[in-house]
């Protein structure tokens, strides 16, 4: 369990183990099932449960990577902590930094929101789509000071001016429009719109897998500098583990909605104690070419449908270690070791592989 | 441990903080046009409409139809209701040129010898080269009040002498100059749909952004209300209106009356095609980033929904108009639109409309070559709008 969030300790320098970290943002069986139509009256059919009570720790200035397949509801779960979802059930505890209190951000009013939306940031997977065309960069970046702060002209401009440079564009682009630039820009563009109000927390949902692989490292790189300058704290979603590795603290495997595997990164990728995680991993391509290519485990099928979650175990179809319990049995998430979680019934004995050099 | 390769690595980069080279190096990349960078949204429609040739071509006489609306009374060489007993049927006019140079290039045409035929007495009018009828630019004629307001008698082009006639594109059955018809029927035929056309886009947009936007329950409401709406057979509630609205209007009045009547149950077209648009911005990454940043409700619409959508809804309008003036003469010509005394290119086909007539003066078929003219060029502005109408494709 963890502990209740009023009773954390004090901030701890960023160099102590990652349990001890306080939680910056807490999920508590946090839910979202979309309602499935049918037929031409669009009655609801049934329920796609894309995030089925995930409890989730994001400690401060730490960067959590969700990884799991397309489908697995990582953007979903994304964009219910930013409440562009309405969560269907669970709590959605921030800790308050004006006073070190709790909220429940799932609870609050529109209105009540507010001022946790500048603390709550997001960068968009597609720099294309989530920049509007008919917009200057200053109007991009400097929209949400200009919504919260009512900032004038000139102060907007000098602003605006700073943010452009901390992302390494250029502020005298400030009046064109983003079809000017590259994607590795635009992306530049988005982030500089995140930090505008100084959030304390970026949701990245697959932030780099749009842009081109020599580009990517350039972005990945400036989030890190970012981290380090404003005391980020990241929610970094992706499905590409190779990236997870190089940016991540923690990671969190989600499977059809729910949290299979969570762990350091370190220990995670060395040692996976979910066969789904093992699999993940068995797929990362090795960067050295000499090394001898472990084998890859080729997971049958695709992900399960999250209208109609499998009995028991929800990757058991896929398992290679399935054994009857698991078509019965849910396997809960738990404490395997100390800092580690799975929700597989045969973590302990499972000699599953990592990769390592 | 898997390590990310070696040139990626934190310390072996390059910094990103003020040199200019992440980002050279990131313009590279495919994509960025900053020739682009600098239009604003409608500089670049227009950039991609003037590469549509076809279009220009239709914008410009759609320009030069509006402008005879405009200046009818003084375009036209005379007035629509002026008659000649004398000249009925009386065919076109060719204008001749005097080289002679006198003084200056002189204009005229030749009148007319009309005989009556001995056994059916329809007149016929052959050509009389012994009468001439000079012509010339911004002659005194029949005197109009332009817009209704300003007293003149100057037209551009017509007889030096103002009790004298000539009929450029000939005569009709009372020998009023069909020229002067077509012009003062652009007029009524262009403009008298258009308010119609207003209210069925102001309705349409209206409902379609509410039911796109709000979604749930007023969505619902105003669904069923379109289906309602669209189940309503035009035509005989066209005849209903006709039969409803008080004959003593004058003709003009009656008509006006019923297309805007009508264009209250003719939104339902856009509003489905707004709903649609709003529906999918409002899922959109950068309208969902606007909400992000705090934007209210209506800041949302206006600033970020609204111009993303504006360039399909002049593109929709620009095909309403051509419909609008079809449908005028469509319904002019069945006899149920405007009638005579109201003049309109649908009044005049509808006198064009017996075999015996088009034999006798082929040339009251003409208002239906300003109608074809007109609504092709429209369209081809249209296509042009609806092509160049998103440049971010
Ligand atoms: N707006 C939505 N309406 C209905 N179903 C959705 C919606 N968004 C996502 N889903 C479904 O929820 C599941 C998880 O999707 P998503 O969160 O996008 O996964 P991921 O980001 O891991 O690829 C998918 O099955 C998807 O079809
Ligand atoms: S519980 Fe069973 S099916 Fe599920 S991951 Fe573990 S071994 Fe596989
Ligand atoms: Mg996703």
């Amino acid at each position: 369990m963890n502990p209740p969030p009023g009773k954390d300790g004090p901030v701890t320098s960023t160099t102590a183990a990652p349990r001890e970290d306080v939680a910056l943002l807490e999920t508590r069986g946090l839910t979202k099932h979309f309602p499935l139509r049918r037929g031409l009256l669009g009655r609801v059919a049934g329920q796609v449960r894309a995030v089925d009570g995930v409890d989730l720790r994001v400690p401060a200035r730490r960067t959590v990577a969700l990884v799991g397949e397309s489908g697995c509801g990582k953007s979903t779960l994304g964009r219910c902590l930013l409440r562009v979802y309405e969560p269907t059930a669970g709590q959605i505890l921030f800790r308050d930094p004006a006073d070190g209190g709790t909220v429940d951000l799932a609870a609050l009013d529109e209105a009540a929101l507010k001022p946790y939306r500048s603390q709550i940031r997001m960068v968009f997977q597609d720099p294309f789509a989530s920049l509007n065309p008919r917009m200057t960069l200053l109007q991009i970046v400097g929209e949400p000071l200009r919504v919260n702060r009512g900032l004038g002209r000139e102060e907007l401009e000098e602003q605006v001016a700073e943010l452009l440079r901390r992302v390494g564009l250029r502020p005298e682009h400030m009046r064109r429009y983003p079809n000017a630039f590259s994607g590795g820009q635009r992306q530049r563009v988005g982030i500089a719109r995140a930090l505008a109000l100084s959030p304390r927390l970026v949701v990245a949902d697959e932030a780099v897998s749009a842009l081109d692989v020599s580009v990517r490292a350039q972005i990945l790189n400036l989030l890190k500098d970012l981290q380090d300058e404003e005391d980020l704290t990241y929610l970094f979603i992706s499905h590409d583990l190779g990236v997870v590795e190089y940016m991540a603290d923690e990671v969190v495997v989600m499977y059809v909605g729910r949290i299979v595997e969570t762990g350091a990164t370190d220990e995670l990728y060395g040692r996976p104690l979910h066969p789904y995680t093992e699999a993940l991993l068995s797929a990362v391509p090795d960067p050295d070419p000499t090394a001898r290519r472990q084998e890859r485990i080729v997971l049958r099928g695709e992900v399960a449908d999250p209208s109609r979650v499998p009995a028991g175990c929800p990757f058991h179809p896929r398992c290679f270690h399935a054994r009857d319990r698991c078509a019965t049995e849910v396997p809960a998430l738990r404490e395997i070791r100390p800092g580690r979680k799975a929700a597989c019934h045969f973590a302990e004995e499972l000699e599953l592989r990592g990769v390592r050099s | 441990m898997l390590s990310w390769p070696r040139a990626l690595s934190r310390k072996g980069r390059r910094d990103t903080g003020g040199g200019s080279s992440p980002e050279e190096s990131a313009a590279r990349e495919a994509g960025a046009d900053p020739e682009l960078g600098r239009a604003s949204q409608w500089r670049l429609v227009w950039r991609k409409f003037r590469k549509h040739k076809l279009a220009v071509g239709g914008a410009v006489v759609v320009l030069a139809v509006y402008l005879v609306v405009v200046f009818a009374e003084f375009l036209a060489p005379a007035s629509a209701s002026a008659t000649d007993e004398r000249l009925t049927y009386a065919p076109p006019q060719t204008i001749q040129v005097d080289f002679s140079f006198s003084d200056g290039l002189d204009f005229y045409v030749y009148g007319y010898e009309t005989r009556r035929d001995p056994e059916t007495f329809e007149q016929k009018h052959t050509v009389d080269t012994s009468q001439k009828i000079p012509l010339r630019l911004l002659p005194r004629g029949e005197s109009y009040e332009m817009w209704g307001l300003i007293p003149m008698d100057r037209h551009l082009f017509g007889p030096v002498d103002a009790d004298q006639r000539a009929y450029f594109l000939g005569a009709d059955r009372s020998g009023r100059d069909l020229l002067s018809r077509i012009i003062h029927g652009a007029r009524v035929s262009l403009s008298i749909g258009l308010i119609g056309v207003v209210v069925s886009f102001a309705l349409g947009l209206f409902f379609g952004g509410i039911s796109g936007y709000f979604g749930g329950a007023p969505d619902t409401a105003i669904q069923r209300l379109i289906e309602f709406l669209m189940a309503i057979p035009t035509l005989p509630l066209w005849l209903a209106l006709s039969a409803a609205v008080p004959p003593d209007w004058g003709p003009l009045m009656r008509y006006f009356a019923i297309t805007t009547i009508l264009s209250v149950i003719g939104w339902t077209g856009l509003a489905r095609v707004v709903r649609g648009r709003f529906l999918s911005l409002r899922e959109d990454d950068f309208v969902i980033a606007a909400r992000l940043d705090g934007c209210g409700r209506r800041r949302i619409i206006f600033r970020h929904m609204v111009p993303s959508m504006s360039s399909h809804v002049i593109a929709s309008l620009s095909m309403a108009v051509p419909a609008m003036i079809l449908g005028e003469t469509a319904m002019s010509f069945l006899g149920l639109g405007l009638q005579s005394p109201a003049v309109s290119w649908g009044v005049l086909l509808q006198e064009a409309q017996n075999v015996r007539t088009i034999e006798t003066a082929p040339w009251l078929m003409l208002p239906g070559l300003a109608v074809f003219v007109t609504v092709l060029a429209m369209n081809f502005v249209g296509d042009g709008l609806r092509d160049s109408a998103d440049p971010y494709k």
